[in-house]
């Protein structure tokens, strides 16, 4: 069977600041690496591919030609395919644009039975996107995947966490899941694939090899959402120092705790 | 197509220019300034740069008619027909949102025999209740409860839909904001509504360092999820006016891939890392026994009981309980510290917390200067006052056992 996952590359550190007078973001450089809740896709679509003989692993993913780097991560830990979405015209994508785009790059490097995603990316956080794909494709999703058992070309049986219980399901394939951090331990990338990998061709497409080929859907123009603004949050770090007798502090302390919603009521 | 275009001619210092770029998105190519696939049009080119230098060109899709989606939807999320209470929380939202901009507010209520959860519903404010009712609702399965889902939007037009930030909300919205190829804000901490009926949303990007403002203007309906216990459950209504409406989805739209096997309880024991409520103890407790009474209030708290070092040495707390440099590094959201001083390994491992309060008897102890709430005086008056008064809250109302995210 053929099997996707899709990664991204993010920003190496989420100390981004703006700068309060000007509004600008200020970045040291563009430090980035592979998306780490993707680590734990990865190692799921290579388990389930020692899990069915015969499978591959198509590494999928959209951004900037830097983002090769994290495709040739993929080929040191066992991906077998590269897919790159690359086009100065997804720039500015949200998440409907960019599922759309994610999902028409898998219409022209698939059919795939399975595609796997981590839970969520460390910039933009959303994990949403996962769940849009599936909806382009017409297939089902399951989210919050804490466990996938008795994978075979048909189905499979896997546990998911909600809020309260875990819900054990068998779901039929083609279908995409999302997975959670610690679902397996992933593995480091091997030297020996490295080598054994760097002249691996990476499949790289850009808007005009997608089967939708209208520009309104892609990049800022696809993204029914628009950033307003950005400004930096207001600080919290206070520091009050409530001095007094200790019945009047557990009163005030007893006023914060219920302001702050720790005692939260039921109806 | 949106894109930039860069005016050389206005560019009298090319290197300058490429540094605009917090993306390093504008590169020099045969002499020539060029934008790359690593644009991610924030246009702070447009805005930092020469004047007109860099120029945006839009050409977007048709239009909506927003004055066609009128409402305020909230989505009842709830596990085998019991409702979460983030679904109060939004419907209190609703309420102040449709006070700003006059809109009815409904509910869509999806499961199976769920007629008299959604009567008790009514009391929060909404207009109109739509339920679907249907065996075929009894689990969470994504088809069929997207297809109603989608039909609700469908019919009702609603102009906002709210879903609670659960797990299950977040698999569900992003499927229906898809289908209706509109847009979906995660986790949003801040909602304000304008006169036309648009909704700011306002959520933490890039790790919370930022705060970003987001608008959906041309599409409908607006789409936000908001994680639990970000607003606040409002009181109910004497005399609620709403009604229940029931409806329908074709059969053909209830079938599904997933067969849903087993619910199982999930598994209790939590770590402290993954607590939201901390009460640590430190060398100010005299007693073993003393213990109990900082567990008691971390239970009513729904929070794990943590210590300092010295506590695990004396044996009177589990090692796996330990904060600090040898112990766990903890982030709750709120972390109550006990007669505990500050030694610098004990900081390192809870500074991340997001509101800290401190007692200790010593206005000296170096605990303050991590703190932002500085308790100064005696845990043995302060921690049982707190609990008899958290008590006697608790005996006019129930609370909540941790209805998880």
């Amino acid at each position: 069977m053929r099997i996707a996952v899709c990664i991204k590359q993010v920003p190496g550190t989420s100390k981004v600041e703006v700068d309060p007078e000007t509004g600008v973001l200020k970045r040291d450089g563009v430090d980035s690496k592979l998306n780490p809740y993707d680590l734990y896709g990865l190692e799921t679509a290579l388990q389930m591919k020692q899990a069915v003989p015969g499978s591959t692993v198509t590494a999928i993913t959209m951004g900037p030609p830097q983002s090769e780097e994290i495709i040739r991560e993929a080929f040191m830990m066992g991906a077998d395919e590269g897919v790159i979405l690359s086009d100065r015209r997804f720039a500015g994508s949200d998440v409907l644009a960019t599922s759309w785009t994610l999902a028409q790059g898998l219409q022209v490097s698939g059919p795939f039975d399975l595609i796997v995603c981590g839970k969520q990316t460390t910039d933009g956080d959303t994990a949403q996107v996962g769940a849009e794909v599936a909806e382009f494709l017409h297939v089902p999703h399951l989210c919050n995947v804490l466990k996938i058992e008795k994978l075979n070309e048909k189905s499979m049986i896997a546990e998911l966490d909600l809020p309260q219980h875990v819900q054990k399901v068998r779901i039929n394939l083609p279908c995409l899941v999302a997975v959670e951090k610690g679902i397996y331990e992933p593995r480091l990338p091997s030297f020996r694939r490295k080598l054994a990998t760097a002249e691996r061709k990476i499949r790289w497409l850009k808007l005009d090899d997608l089967p939708d080929n209208n520009e309104k859907h892609y990049g800022l123009n696809g993204s029914p959402t628009q950033v307003a603004r950005i400004f930096p949050p207001e600080s919290t770090q206070i520091q009050v120092t409530w001095n007094q007798p200790e019945s009047e502090i557990a009163t005030r302390v007893f006023e914060l705790l219920k302001e702050r919603k720790f005692l939260q009521q039921a109806r | 197509m949106a894109e930039i275009i860069i005016h050389s001619d206005k560019i009298s210092d090319p290197e300058a220019a490429m540094k605009l770029c917090p993306f390093a998105a504008i590169v020099q190519e045969n002499g020539k300034l060029e934008i790359t696939a690593a644009c991610k049009m924030c246009r702070l080119c447009i805005k930092k740069g020469p004047p007109g230098a860099f120029e945006m060109v839009e050409n977007i899709e048709e239009e909506i008619n927003t004055a066609d989606w009128q409402g305020i939807a909230v989505y009842v999320e709830h596990e085998e027909g019991a409702v979460h209470p983030v679904t109060l929380e939004l419907l209190g939202k609703a309420k102040e949102l449709a006070k700003k901009a006059p809109q009815p507010i409904y509910c869509l209520f999806i499961g199976k025999d769920i007629k008299e959860k959604a009567a008790e519903l009514l009391p929060y404010g909404a207009d109109e209740i739509f339920i679907y009712d249907d065996p075929a609702f009894e689990h969470f399965r994504i088809e069929p409860y997207a297809a109603a889902f989608a039909d609700f939007v469908e019919k009702r037009h609603p102009a906002i839909i709210l879903v609670g930030g659960t797990t299950v909300g977040r698999s569900l919205a992003p499927r229906i904001a898809a289908r209706f190829r509109t847009g979906l804000t995660a986790d949003c901490t801040s909602l304000e509504i304008q006169k036309d009926g648009g909704l700011a949303q306002i959520r933490p990007a890039f790790g919370g360092n930022i705060m970003a403002h987001i608008m959906t203007p041309r599409r409908r309906p607006q789409f936000a999820t908001v994680r639990y216990k970000i607003f606040s459950m409002p009181e109910p209504e004497a005399k609620p006016k709403g009604k229940i409406i029931p409806c329908k989805v074709k059969a053909e739209f209830l079938k599904s891939a997933i067969e849903v096997l087993e619910i199982m309880p999930k598994q209790q024991v939590k770590g402290i890392e993954d607590a939201e409520v901390i009460i640590a103890a430190g060398r100010g407790i005299k007693k073993q026994e003393d213990l109990e009474m900082l567990q008691e209030l971390a239970t009513l708290l729904n929070g794990e009981l943590a210590s300092t070092r010295s506590l695990i040495e004396s044996g009177w707390v589990d090692p796996r309980r330990q904060i600090g440099l040898s112990g766990r590094t903890v982030k709750p959201k709120l972390l109550i510290t006990c007669g505990i001083s500050g030694a610098i390994q004990f900081v390192a491992g809870m500074k991340g917390s997001e509101i800290i309060m401190s007692i200790n008897t010593d206005p000296e102890a170096p605990i303050f200067k991590t703190a932002h709430y500085c308790l100064i005086g005696d845990l043995y008056k302060i921690v049982p006052e707190l609990i008899s008064k958290i008590k006697a809250a608790g005996s006019a109302a129930k609370f909540i056992q941790n209805p998880g995210a």
